[in-house]
């Protein structure tokens, strides 16, 4: 029993700090399916006006889309530039590669919203505000560290002898790339376009200051909607989001798992 | 020949690096140079904007209160992360996986409906204050306030504690407590001689990053908080956006910058000296 009341203390504990995580994630859901316009807990009535409205009104699902092809460009554009960069990175000798991989993390650190407003002072100038490049390239700015950190992790557990060998048995350098390297650092690669995608799919600080009515992201629509008024449209975005990672997450489990049983 | 391919080969590196460090040159550095050149120059060339801000008594409250704030943030994340990282790296297989997801779902949903989740609890008319009231307490004024804005930015910032600090319990040899434990120690003394400086490289690098990222944090005291709980982000905000004052906006963000960077350049060294001694033991 001695030993027994520790343990059930921690138990405990965590119980609570569990909940305390995932409950506010989960009040979203239920709130989604008010049958008023308040977002009193718990909600009185059901309706499915909310997301009929998500996906009829051109201001909220216009938005989803332009957040989704943003999201796509960064995915690429942030994961071909910092894959090249880990590589670059990590073939490096000496302090130099260190000194650059410090430096393309900052991102990550800079408070996001000194950077948001000298983005917009440059994008005033430059009539960047409320453009695709404008947003595509804020978004890969946050999105490089992501895909740095996810590649280089994948780089520091790849054998470099497999590419000197490959060399030896006459390949280019090129196809040595392809058919050695790529598949190899292919898991780091796909996880570092999977953040790349979730930063600029969720980035809402930068968005909100160099967005224009007339090409706006979802967060910045959600964002306005929530200081405006208690409008329950914003719960069914968040509940259709959580539906979209969670299938998204549950398949990668899933053929994680099977990949790893064959 | 072989020559040029050779250079070509010291290279490459550093031409594969190129186009990230372009986007970061313009989309992060010529942005912040702007910010520090408009800070001493507008509207007049001088330290005006920084005498200003350091003049000013609503600045230097809400400056106070930024790293107040944060510092409270940073002491509940160390408190709530440390049992449970400790239960992650003690736990089977599968509890640690359902511990792991608890960490991860907060982020299955987009930061800013967190927040309006944090809203819908913390109202007057709330979940949380309902209960209080229904067990016979008084109501707490939560919303628009800064301990509702703490309550917030921790749930939030926990899962950034929690990981550094799992990832060094993780390499701790356990069986130095039982060493400990059979040469006679009390449990007590196990942990605070034993494993709590073993773990402490963790709570150094996992407070170091929740701190930093909670002086920078917009949107949560933005909409959780009031203008008793304004912190630095929103009046930068407000003097750029409302009112298109670019050197005084400026400066306040050099400040907030410097404080950053600051706290990131005392705390690095440290944290790599220690971090080199747990992977030592590992």
């Amino acid at each position: 029993m001695k030993l027994n009341l520790p343990k059930l203390l921690l138990g405990l504990t965590c119980l609570l700090i569990a909940i305390w995580l995932v409950a506010p994630t989960l009040v979203v859901i239920p709130m989604s399916f008010a049958g008023q316009k308040s977002l009193a807990f718990p909600p009185k009535g059901f309706s499915l006006q909310w997301y009929e409205n998500f996906f009829t009104n051109p201001q909220w699902f216009g938005s989803l889309i332009v957040s989704a092809k943003v999201a796509c460009m960064v995915a690429v554009v942030a994961t071909v530039v910092g894959t090249m960069a880990a590589i670059g990175i990590e073939r490096m000798k000496g302090r130099a590669g260190g000194l650059i991989r410090a430096v393309l993390i900052t991102p990550m650190i800079v408070p996001g919203v000194v950077l948001a407003v000298g983005i917009y002072a440059v994008y005033l100038d430059t009539q960047l505000v409320g453009t695709w490049i404008g947003y595509v390239l804020a978004h890969t700015l946050l999105a490089i560290p992501f895909v740095v950190i996810a590649v280089g992790a994948n780089l520091a557990v790849f054998d470099a002898r497999l590419e000197i060998a490959a060399a030896s048995l006459g390949a280019s350098r090129l196809s040595t790339f392809f058919s050695v390297t790529l598949p190899l650092i292919l898991p780091g690669i796909l996880s570092g376009a999977l953040f790349a995608f979730v930063t600029s799919f969720d980035e809402v600080i930068v968005s909100l200051f160099i967005t224009s009515p007339q090409l706006k992201t979802l967060p910045v629509q959600i964002f306005s909607s929530m200081t405006r008024d208690a409008d329950p449209t914003v719960a069914a975005v968040g509940s259709l989001i959580f539906l979209g990672t969670s299938v998204i997450i549950g398949l990668g489990l899933i053929f994680g798992m099977k990949g790893r049983r064959t | 020949m072989p020559n040029t391919s050779a250079q070509h080969a010291a290279r490459g590196p550093l031409y594969l690096t190129l186009p990230a460090l372009a986007v970061l040159l313009l989309v992060m550095a010529v942005p912040l140079g702007v910010i520090v050149l408009r800070s001493f120059s507008e509207p007049e060339l001088g330290l005006a904007n920084y005498v200003w801000f350091f003049q000013t008594k609503v600045n230097l409250t809400v400056l106070l209160r930024t790293f107040s704030i944060s510092f409270w943030v940073t002491v509940c994340c160390v408190l709530a992360a440390y049992p449970y990282a400790f239960a992650m790296s003690v736990a089977g297989p599968r509890l640690r996986l359902a511990l792991i997801m608890c960490v991860l779902v907060p982020f299955w949903v987009s930061g800013v409906v967190r927040t309006l989740a944090w809203v819908i609890l913390l109202q007057d008319s709330g979940v949380i204050n309902r209960t209080l009231l229904s067990l016979g307490f008084d109501k707490v004024r939560l919303i628009r306030t800064q301990l509702g804005v703490t309550i917030g930015m921790t749930q939030v910032l926990l899962p950034f504690m929690i990981m550094p600090l799992y990832a060094v319990m993780r390499s701790i040899d356990l069986r130095l407590l039982q060493a400990a434990r059979s040469l006679g120690a009390h449990p007590v003394k196990t942990f605070f001689q034993i494993y709590l400086p073993l773990s402490l490289p963790g709570v150094f690098a996992g407070a170091t990053i929740v701190f930093i990222l909670a002086l920078g944090f917009y949107i949560t005291p933005l909409l959780l908080g009031g203008p008793q709980s304004t912190m630095l982000s929103t009046l930068i905000q407000q003097q750029v956006l409302s009112l298109l004052n670019w050197g005084r906006g400026g400066a306040m963000g050099v400040v907030l910058l410097v404080a950053t960077f600051g706290i990131l350049a005392i705390a690095s060294p440290f944290m790599k000296r220690k971090y080199q001694m747990s992977g030592g033991s590992r």
